[in-house]
């Protein structure tokens, strides 16, 4: 890494960075982590950031708040070589590569229109994660290209 | 057997499966007392399956509690399957359900404490018709070293994927033969790859006939097309008769969930290889034996005798 891409990682004071996100999916991460600005977090986003890894990646940066292992690991539907960094007064204290969980739970909305999952039951959503997609827990419709598009 | 519901075939080992069939065939030697009350709720018009419960668990000594049709039920004015269930829970030992939706079954089993049998989920599964299934196929052909054609709607079809994943406890060899646009989802594919399986797809039964054991053939229905000379079209090669049966070995078991339109020709009904009323029959045993063992292991609905 860069001295200019690393001072753009550790710049916050504290609070979790997510590293190497790939090129424009930085608000679906967001979006997976259910931050939509509403929970008064400052909240930076660099897009398109070059990277020797991917080419071009995705940085988001969420200050006073340390995101658990669990809560990231769902990103690694979209971003399976993301990197996390707890940030406290502008040191990266933990660094961590995302786990892909068993199972996500109220992030992905079934493909399958006649899914029970997709009607107006009390019921979140339940996909268990497969090796190459996820697949729903009610009615198995297997998703493997698209996921981001059925956050 | 160790479950709390029936909502899949997948959940069946072949251990529960054994199980199941055993205890059917005892069933009218010894037919145990199940004192219980179970709850009939299909959401979908299914005559048939909803009238082999009502026998079974008359037969077993117990009752019936039907929530009718949609049309006159609270499902008509909104309420949920969730609060559906949770109220007709306090009305019965277990629960019958038949739902349009895949996944209700799954779903409707997380609010109830009382065993909950899947009579159908949408396009998803039906177990039940699966033992019964396999009940006829072990009296007729025997479940080692079996050779089975799947024919017809495999895509739409619930009694095709629950068949196709209680077969692969036997190890038995599927050969799936339908048009292109009703071929096995991918999600059933992939659990037959799981589970390694011996799995053939054919756009024809001609070729793989001679070599079968039992023919499982079911109904293409009208609305899988758009218009009505290619539902014909299509429909036309995927029926049977005495013509179709001529290549086919002598023992072979033809199968058929029922009700039929004209996938199997009147004809073929006389000979010995039709199963298919036989197969219905036993729909009754089967369903006994089953509702015994969810609500001895669910303790309580009587005694076993
Ligand atoms: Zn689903």
């Amino acid at each position: 890494m860069s001295d200019e891409q690393e001072l753009r990682v550790s710049k916050i004071r504290d609070g979790t960075v997510i590293d190497h996100v790939p090129g424009g999916q930085a608000l679906k991460v967001l979006s997976i982590l259910g931050i939509d600005g509403s929970g008064g977090e400052t909240v930076s986003v660099a897009m398109n950031v070059p990277s020797d890894e991917l080419g071009r990646k995705d940085i988001v940066k969420v200050e006073g708040r340390e995101l658990s292992q669990a809560e990231v690991d769902v990103v690694s539907l979209i971003a399976p070589a993301a990197t996390i960094n707890i940030v406290r007064e502008y040191d990266v204290v933990e660094k961590n590569r995302v786990v892909r969980p068993d199972r996500v739970t109220g992030v992905l909305t079934c493909p399958n229109a006649n899914c029970i999952t997709a009607g107006s039951e009390p019921v979140e959503s339940a996909f268990d994660v497969l090796e190459d997609g996820v697949r729903c827990a009610y009615c198995d419709t297997i998703l493997r290209e698209g996921i981001a598009e059925h956050i | 057997m160790r479950h709390d519901h029936l909502i899949s075939a997948k959940q069946l080992s072949r251990d529960d499966i054994e199980t199941v069939l055993d205890r059917a065939a005892a069933i009218a030697d010894d037919p145990p007392t199940r004192e219980a009350v179970l709850g009939l709720l299909f959401f979908e018009p299914s005559t048939r399956t909803k009238m082999s419960f009502d026998a079974s668990m008359k037969r077993l000594g117990g009752s019936t509690v039907d929530m009718g049709s949609v049309e006159t039920s609270s499902v008509k004015k909104g309420e949920t399957l969730a609060d559906t269930v949770r109220v007709v829970e306090g009305y019965a030992d277990a629960l019958v359900l038949r739902h349009p939706s895949e996944g209700a079954a799954k779903m409707a089993s997380e609010f109830v404490d009382v065993p909950l049998i899947n009579a159908g989920d949408g396009a998803g599964q039906h177990p039940t018709q699966t033992l019964l299934d396999l009940y006829t196929i072990r009296e007729n052909a025997g479940l080692d070293d079996l050779t089975v054609g799947i024919m017809g709607d495999l895509k739409y079809g619930r009694t095709v994927h629950s068949l196709a994943d209680a077969l692969t406890n036997f190890a038995a060899r599927q050969h799936f033969i339908s048009p292109e646009s009703l071929r096995l989802p991918r999600s059933v594919r992939y659990d037959l790859h799981e589970a390694g399986a011996q799995v053939r797809e054919h756009e024809d039964l001609e070729a793989i006939l001679p070599d079968l054991d039992v023919l499982y053939v079911t109904r293409i229905q009208r609305e899988r097309f758009p218009d009505e000379n290619e539902y014909r079209e299509v429909a036309g090669q995927y029926r049977i008769d005495g013509d179709t049966l001529a290549a086919a070995p002598d023992d072979l078991v033809v199968m058929h969930p029922l009700p039929r339109v004209d996938e199997i020709a009147p004809g073929v009904d006389a000979t010995d290889r039709a199963k298919y009323f036989e197969q219905a029959h036993n729909g009754v045993p089967v369903r006994m034996a089953l509702l015994d063992l969810l609500l001895e292991n669910a303790g309580d609905g009587g005694e076993s005798a």
